[in-house]
């Protein structure tokens, strides 16, 4: 009976071969086959690379004064699972949130990160609350505070000199070629960006094996693959901390720029621009905030006016009108020229000169101290002019080459990012303007610091280095020494230790006319002002015309105030260029700035009537008025815009009502025309006036 | 017939105990490898009873003692006593109402102080006894419906209270003890006909519609070509391959969808899929989650268990990584590590080389059980040992099957290999009975 189904064994074992051999083909399939895809999947998995980053280098001034350090702040972490039992009224109320605020953070962390794995619940406490959490941390299991390190600007200064860092945008990761990832810091602007290689020291990579919750368990082989990190290496610069400080309130409230440089290594000692704003308002708990407030804000706080401000030179040309014509052999210190009120050698009778008669531009020492415009426009004449050269053109190439040679219509090379290069026109500019027939007196304005030419502070107080030191400059920079120098660093700070021999060719008599010429305006000229017993400065002012297009109008505006200078005469220290837009004559504003600015850095104490300006200056506001009304068309504008992309009428409600509207003011140099103010509820793109009228056909 | 054995080794098979011991050891160093964290004390946490591998470590000489009394035990105990204890088995099933814990999830054990007890699993065994006792009674005449009926229901009611007990996974491995049946005389067509049925069905679910009922034609016209000359004679074999393709392809594509569409639920839809590791098809579009739900939903179902089971087992590639190494199943990307999905420990630890290994150890086991069966004079042992090689093979095949993804996740343990007690005890029982009635294999029970 057994035997008689005996052939269903062989069925029986045949069923269980075919069913291991699918499995064995199906394994095959997996290891074999697929395995190397599958292995990095599982790779993928369970490795982690986690960055470890390393503490960014710092900036010291050139008394060894940390002027841009890291701190450590807080961010408040939460993990979800492990909220057990806390208080959370009393939570909230130390956060100072309220109820449903915690409910709905604590849902995004679970939701952003698991329930398991911590995240932020606020990031960047306060001191305050850090402190207040600390004390009862242990009321609140499931919260905890983890240390993010944080840049600070000991002494809330330099702004623009030291930039700012924040995390790398899609641009940055491409150009660096996928080196810095999503939520890496770059430094985005100043010293930051420059030396960010520097700085940013090396990354160090950890790989860590993550479990299936995302939760890190250990090093992956034992840490075999794991490299350190090395902290960035610090930048000790020429910057003058304190001297610093005094400028930046010195241009408190002011539009422009000021630069002081040491003309024996051209370092930069200061540097601001005006107007300024508090480097550490870009760190820390507001930092978003406060940026986006920056960048909408029309006056340009965030604008390097020293190096990207781009301004007429006017008078405080002169020194290097002269130098040119003297070197070119077209005029000899003596030389003296004719002016009773207005040059008229073009037959237009311009430019004007603040002086008539008396023999005020009988030699060249003399036009300096008496900035006399006539004799300056026919000594730039008489330059392209040169006979030497055949025509005008050829002339005008020469001059140019001398101006570029001064540092004006090139880059000088800063170690900032974003320098602007200034104007200085090529001829091929005048040959289309004129339709190719122009003679020297098409731009005989050049030749007292105007027409088309256009210079930032820092050319002209390079300039100043380059008399101060009888033709020769080193490219202005802030860094003296990158703490342990390697080679890669030499090539890079070799181009701020090669002395530039530039105009060394220009005799000392030459030199000294022009330097006794600029040491009289401030004996006897206009920049009396700048006068310090015991030093002697040499200066030269500088008032230049200037307009701005607003509504559809040209408006003159108030004057740029100008003072370039260095001191002392002999063996000259620091060569200063100061800008201060719309602010009227250079001797009221920007000649005391630099003043008190010599004697700090010369003297270190200030005399008691520099106090006295001191406050006066700082207590100054010059800021044109006409920026509200552009900040107030820039506002309406993206407004405007807003609610025509959103239908979210929150921001241009206060546009359609007059109360806000401010208007300018009707005293004489700021004022500007509005017609039918009346009626201007909100400005349109393309400059068209919204009618109010016409509003609740829009809203 | 009472006869003295002077040695209790007489007459045992040892080359099973071997494959026994073999396989047991591996198991304990899988789970080992599965649950080990890094700084342990390892032999401490070995003698320890903290550890799962120390657990199963005492389970296993718990299971060696029980072995070492079963062997001293006479083989006519086993079936004398076949039908009580399957009375004691249901009467188990039955209480496991009552007093089951009440953890979600484990409403099939009964906890009795420390340990958790699962009759369930202890069933197979009774249930193996008592279906040979059936069979293997003079008066049963197996080729008659009633008989076949009545091992059936046998074989199926504790299958019944395994279902009630939502364990589907332990109770579809009661049908494993068709092959016993079939070996006994069970008509091959009953068989033939339901695993046709099941793998349509299985095919319908995992291979697109369209793809399907083209194979189906194929196979059809494949059948016809062999037919042919058959065909020629008589058209009715060809009228039956074109209603059997008809059925085939009306089951595909309309009864299935049918049933899927208007009578089951949204969920028990979903959970089908689920155990094939594939999307719920039937969704319609509007009513898809939002993706992080969706995410959230793949990771926590078993469709995310079977993909890092694939990655863990592919990643171990021919030689594996090295049983410490294995990154998947060392950080619980695997759930279930150390119960269903075990096998993935030994493919991540040890490659292709080392599963074929195993599978090959298993298949000598199966091939050996199938062996001793045949060489037994007692119907009684030889229903035993087919019942036994049933079970171990449903076990074996479906456990790396859908670590594999080949088969659907229905969490059953792999033999002596997986995290368990009542598994490890039960399979040991299993064996070593076997091991018992196969030294007395001289013996003609009843």
């Amino acid at each position: 009976m057994s035997v008689f189904n005996q052939s269903r064994s062989r069925i029986i074992r045949v069923i269980f071969l075919v069913a291991f051999i699918f499995i064995t083909a199906q394994l095959f399939y997996l290891q074999v086959i697929e395995g190397k895809f599958r292995q990095l999947a599982a790779m993928d998995n369970a490795v982690f690379a986690k960055v470890d980053y390393p503490e960014r280098g710092i900036i010291f001034d050139r008394n060894g004064k940390a002027i841009l350090n890291n701190t450590i702040i807080y961010d408040l972490m939460v993990t979800p699972s492990e909220i057990k039992g806390i208080d959370t009224l009393d939570f909230c109320h130390l956060l100072g949130i309220d109820i449903e605020e915690f409910k709905q953070r604590v849902l995004d962390a679970k939701f952003k990160n698991s329930a398991v794995r911590p995240s932020v619940f606020k990031g960047l406490l306060t001191q305050d609350i850090q402190a207040r959490f600390e004390e009862n941390s242990w009321k609140y299991p499931g919260f905890n505070l983890v240390e993010r390190p944080l840049r600070t600007y000991p002494y809330n200064a330099a702004a623009h000199i030291l930039g700012y860092i924040r995390e790398a945008d899609p641009r940055d990761i491409e150009r660096s070629g996928n080196f810095y990832r999503q939520g890496d810091y770059i430094g985005k602007t100043g010293l930051e960006a420059y030396y960010e290689d520097v700085l940013m020291g090396e990354r160090g990579v950890q790989y860590m094996i993550k479990d299936n919750k995302n939760r890190l368990v250990g090093h992956y082989e034992n840490g075999a693959f794991d490299t350190a990190s090395i902290a960035g290496r610090g930048l000790k610069t020429y910057i003058d901390i304190e001297l610093q400080q005094l400028a930046e309130k010195l241009m408190a409230n002011k539009v422009g720029g000021l630069v002081a440089i040491d003309p024996k290594t051209g370092g930069i000692l200061a540097m601001v621009s005006g107007p300024n704003y508090d480097p550490n308002d870009l760190t820390g708990p507001d930092g978003s905030k406060n940026y986006g407030k920056l960048v909408l804000d029309v006056t340009g706080p965030m604008l390097n006016r020293a190096i990207g401000g781009r301004y007429e030179p006017g008078s405080t040309f002169k020194p290097l009108g002269a130098l040119v014509a003297l070197d070119e052999g077209v005029i000899t210190p003596s030389y003296g020229f004719p002016c009773f009120g207005r040059y008229t050698l073009c037959g237009h009778g311009k430019p004007a000169c603040t002086h008539a008669g008396g023999g005020h531009a009988a030699n060249v020492r003399l036009s300096i101290a008496n900035s006399c415009n006539a004799y300056y426009a026919h000594v730039y004449r008489l330059a392209v002019d040169n006979p030497k050269y055949g025509n005008v053109k050829l002339g005008y190439l020469k001059w140019k080459e001398y101006m570029n040679a001064f540092g004006l219509g090139v880059r000088l090379g800063v170690d900032l990012p974003s320098e602007s290069r200034g104007n200085i026109p090529d001829t091929s500019v005048y040959n289309k303007e004129n339709n190719n027939h122009w003679t020297s007196c098409t731009n005989l304005t050049l030749g007292i610091g105007q027409d088309k030419m256009l210079t930032t502070p820092l050319q002209m107080a390079n300039a100043m280095c380059i008399i101060a030191n009888k033709g020769y400059y080193y490219t202005p920079h802030f860094v003296d020494k990158i703490d342990g120098e390697t080679d890669d660093d030499s090539t890079l700070m070799n181009q701020f230790r090669v002395r530039h021999d530039v105009l060394t060719h220009i005799a000392d008599t030459s030199f000294n006319a022009v330097i006794e010429g600029m040491n009289d305006v401030v004996k006897f000229g206009t920049a009396r002002v700048a006068q310090i017993p015991g030093i002697d400065v040499c200066a030269k002012t500088g008032t230049a015309e200037n307009y701005t297009i607003l509504d559809g109008r040209r408006i003159k505006l108030p004057n740029n105030s100008m003072f370039v200078c260095f001191a002392p005469k002999e063996n000259p220290k620091i060569a200063i260029a100061v800008f201060v837009q719309n602010a009227g004559y250079g001797a009221t504003w920007a000649g005391p700035i630099s003043r008190l600015m010599i004697e700090k850095y010369l003297n270190d104490t200030l005399m008691k009537k520099s106090e006295a300006d001191l406050d006066r200056i700082s207590k100054a506001n010059l800021m044109p008025a006409y920026f509200k009304r552009l900040q107030y068309k820039e506002d309406s504008i993206r407004a405007f815009k807003w609610f025509k992309t959103t239908k979210d009428s929150a921001y241009i409600k206060k546009y359609l009502s007059n109360t806000l509207n401010p208007v300018r003011s009707k005293s004489g140099n700021n004022s500007f025309p509005i017609k039918k103010e009346k009626e201007l509820v909100a400005l349109l793109p393309g400059e068209k006036y919204f009618l109010k009228n016409l509003y609740p056909f829009y809203i | 017939m009472n006869q003295q054995n002077p040695a209790i080794s007489k007459g045992i098979d040892w080359s099973l105990v071997g494959i026994y011991f073999l396989l047991v050891a591996v198991g304990l160093a899988a789970i080992f490898a599965a649950t080990y964290k890094e700084g342990d004390a390892i032999f401490q946490s070995f003698i320890g009873f903290k550890t799962d591998y120390s657990k199963q470590f005492y389970f296993f000489i718990m299971g060696a003692v029980l072995a070492f009394f079963i062997l001293l035990t006479d083989s006519k105990f086993f079936s004398a006593t076949a039908n009580l204890w399957y009375a004691v088995g249901i009467l188990l099933l039955l209480l496991v109402f009552p007093f089951h814990s009440r953890v979600k999830g484990t409403e099939s054990i009964i906890r009795f102080g420390a340990f958790n007890f699962q009759p369930a699993e202890f069933c197979k065994i009774f249930v193996s006894l008592a279906l040979a006792k059936y069979l293997s009674r003079p008066e049963t005449d197996f080729s008659k419906i009633r008989s076949q009926l009545i091992a059936t229901a046998i074989a199926l009611l504790p299958a019944a209270l395994t279902i009630l007990q939502s364990e589907t996974g332990l109770a579809l491995v009661y049908f494993s003890f068709f092959l016993v049946m079939y070996r006994e005389g069970l008509p091959s067509i009953i068989l033939l006909i339901g695993f046709a049925v099941a793998a349509l069905i299985v095919a319908t679910i995992i291979i697109e519609p369209n793809t399907l009922a083209f194979i189906l034609t194929g196979i059809a016209i494949f059948f016809a070509y062999i037919f042919r000359r058959q065909i020629k004679r008589n058209k009715a074999i060809l009228i039956r391959i074109v209603f059997l393709w008809f059925v085939c392809v009306g089951i595909q594509r309309f009864a299935v969808p049918y049933i899927f569409q208007n009578i089951l639920q949204k969920h028990q839809i979903e959970r089908i899929y689920d155990l094939f590791g594939k999307e719920n098809p039937y969704l319609e579009k509007d009513e898809t989650l939002s993706s992080a739900e969706a995410k959230k939903k793949k990771e926590s179902g078993s469709s995310y268990n079977v993909r890092q089971s694939k990655i863990a087992i592919g990643s171990g590639r021919i030689l594996g990584k090295g049983i410490l190494k294995a990154t998947q199943t060392r950080y619980d990307f695997v759930p279930e590590q150390r119960t269903d999905f075990i096998f993935c420990t030994v493919g991540e630890g040890f490659g292709f080389v080392g599963s074929i290994i195993l599978l090959g150890l298993y298949l000598i086991l199966l091939f050996r059980i199938v062996t001793i069966a045949e060489r037994q004079r007692s119907v009684f042992s030889r229903c035993y040992a087919y019942g036994v090689a049933g079970v171990f093979f449903f076990h074996i095949a479906i456990n790396i099957g859908m670590t594999v993804g080949l088969a659907p996740v229905i969490g059953i343990p792999l033999p002596f290999i997986s995290y368990g007690g009542t598994s490890l005890l039960t399979f040991t029982i299993m064996l070593f009975i076997l091991i018992r009635l196969d030294a007395d294999r001289q013996m003609v029970l009843r």
